[in-house]
């Protein structure tokens, strides 16, 4: 099962005008945190929040709606967002922390939560993980160069990057400018290669744009409390779905992206294993499911 | 008991309304011979058995209905010494489990007994703490000082003796240490297995994170490791750890968290009910 073990999947987006304006698809993460914010079911989050760079995102803990609402789009660079939950938790005393990951993160919060092994009372404040679709990640320069060098776009003057049918979409205030995803490659980070996740396979909601028509989001509710804060949440009509399109340019294409990471990851696990270089995961010949992950 | 402490700890992903108190009372009854636990502290701050006895809500009944202390200076009160000492006992018990606190020190010969004397008699040896797995800031001692100027070299339990668990951590957290208590009690082979793997982490650093996960193209920069630090000498710079040496203790607990060093995924889903 290539995209993890799931209760339902949707298209969705969220239902609040500002939030659809401000977000970078459907508004699912901002849209869902705000309303467990409300709700008490979180009483803080942890989000890649705005830093004094443009575009260079700095973990975050969020405590507002506002602050949620600062943190909206995606930044196709690193944010440490795991580095800020114990903060979270500790100097912001939050009891019901929210976060937001991108699946290595995920994985990272869900070790922990199982072996908090030199981590004291912070797995037990986790309340909501949303996870967000990721094929790689770039370093911060390597987003600059190829914006600056292949988009030839001044970097202060991008107001929204996006990556979507094939291309990275670069949109200035009175211009949208595109390249083929194919010529970022070379630039994300090395970490990457051996990701067997694209779909965030342990959060609590996973979210992304693969799969969803313009202004929406694919949505896979996971666990029970991932899937009973969905379910309020479009109860309460902040969220509205429709059925997921099952075809080419949906589920299907979801489908295809998340196998062929996987694909791509095996590839380097075993040839990383054949090298005699480390690597957390099981070769091919190890495991039942060859693109598990695990 | 074990329903209660399993909820605590959210070990198993169910309603809490299922851990009735019926529950309790039956598992309670199913506990037969209860495991013979020593405590034993060599070399470390007692931070270990403070973190133990954090566990308020689960700690009365974990001590008095699911295990005996049978030997410890510090938990029971018990403890045995070559020199005929009257307030000592003559010999060790038989242990079926003990919890080892602190590195141990070549130049102390009581320490170096009752190590020895403690593989002897117990089933289990577990270095408890990061002290006794990796000899964290002990490993920083150059000796020259009171009360012994000659205690000068401490090492990880694991090189003298034959340690079957590690738990590290500067403190472990009192989740694992009760995560760990339930999976001996079970048997829970599987979740133990990190920890079994962990017994030859002996030399352990901040700079693993450079070494073993960013030399070796496997970092991702989520930030779990500068979460873990327990002494804040971690952060990151560009996505990447950087490690404060004045401030890393060598207690490993960085590179342990990292979901790049070893990645339990079944035991992840199987706690997410997926």
């Amino acid at each position: 099962m290539v995209l993890g073990t799931y209760k339902q999947i949707v298209h969705a987006r969220s239902t609040d005008k500002q939030i659809q304006k401000i977000s970078q698809d459907g508004g699912i993460a901002t849209g869902l945190l705000c309303f467990a914010l409300d709700e008490k079911i979180i009483d803080g989050a942890v989000v890649a929040g705005p830093s004094d760079e443009m575009w260079k995102p700095e973990p975050t803990v969020a405590l507002s709606s506002d602050e949620i609402l600062a943190a909206a789009g995606t930044k196709y660079t690193l944010s440490p967002n795991l580095w800020m939950v114990k903060e979270a938790v500790r100097q912001n005393g939050l009891e019901k922390a929210g976060i937001v990951t991108i699946p290595c993160q995920t994985m990272g919060l869900r070790k922990m939560q199982s072996y908090p092994i030199g981590v004291r009372f912070v797995a037990d404040k986790i309340a909501l993980d949303i996870g967000i679709f990721c094929t790689e990640n770039f370093p911060f320069e390597s987003l600059k160069t190829f914006i600056t060098a292949k988009a030839g776009v001044n970097f202060d003057l991008v107001e929204k990057m996006d990556i979507g049918k094939g291309k990275f979409w670069v949109h200035t205030a009175d211009d949208v400018i595109s390249f083929p995803i194919k010529e970022t490659h070379g630039y994300e980070q090395n970490g990457c290669k051996v990701c067997l996740d694209l779909v965030s396979e342990l959060s609590d909601i996973s979210t992304g744009s693969i799969g969803a028509p313009d202004n929406w989001s694919s949505v896979l509710t996971r666990t029970e409390p991932g899937e009973t804060i969905f379910s309020q949440a479009v109860d309460a009509g902040l969220i509205e779905t429709k059925p997921m399109d099952e075809g080419k340019f949906g589920l299907e294409m979801l489908t295809k992206l998340a196998k062929s990471k996987k694909e791509k990851a095996m590839k380097e696990i075993d040839q990383r294993k054949e090298l005699g270089l480390p690597v957390p995961y099981k070769a091919s010949s190890e495991k039942e499911d060859p693109l598990a992950n695990v | 008991m074990l329903a209660r402490i399993k909820e605590f700890l959210g070990m198993e992903a169910k309603p809490k309304e299922e851990a009735s108190q019926q529950e309790v009372e039956k598992v309670a009854e199913e506990e037969k011979a209860k495991p013979r636990i020593g405590y034993i502290h060599l070399s470390g701050c007692t931070g270990d058995a403070m973190s133990l006895t954090e566990n308020y809500d689960i700690l009365a009944p974990l001590l008095t209905e699911m295990v005996d202390i049978v030997y410890g200076q510090t938990l029971a009160d018990v403890w045995y010494d070559v020199e005929n000492n009257p307030y000592a006992i003559d010999d060790m018990p038989e242990m079926d489990l003990v919890l080892i606190e602190g590195s141990v020190c070549l130049q102390d010969e009581h320490s170096m007994h009752e190590l020895l004397k403690a593989r002897e008699k117990a089933g289990l040896v577990v270095a408890f703490g990061s002290c006794a797995a990796t000899g964290c800031f002990t490993r920083y001692s150059r000796g020259g000082q009171q009360a012994n100027p000659r205690h000068e070299s401490f090492v990880p339990i694991a090189d003298i003796i034959k340690v079957d668990l590690a738990m590290p951590g500067c403190p472990p957290s009192p989740e694992i240490i009760a995560k760990t208590v339930v999976a001996v009690i079970n048997g829970d082979m599987d979740y133990l297995q990190p920890m079994m793997d962990l017994v030859g982490y002996t030399e352990a650093c901040g700079c693993d994170l450079q070494l073993k996960v960013v030399n070796q193209a496997l970092c991702i920069g989520c930030g779990t490791c500068a979460m873990s630090c327990q002494t804040r000498a971690v952060t990151m710079t560009n996505g990447r750890p950087e490690v404060n040496s004045d401030r890393c203790i060598k207690c490993g607990i960085c590179y342990i968290q990292c979901p790049r060093s070893w990645w339990p995924a079944d035991r992840i889903k199987q706690d997410l009910g997926l």
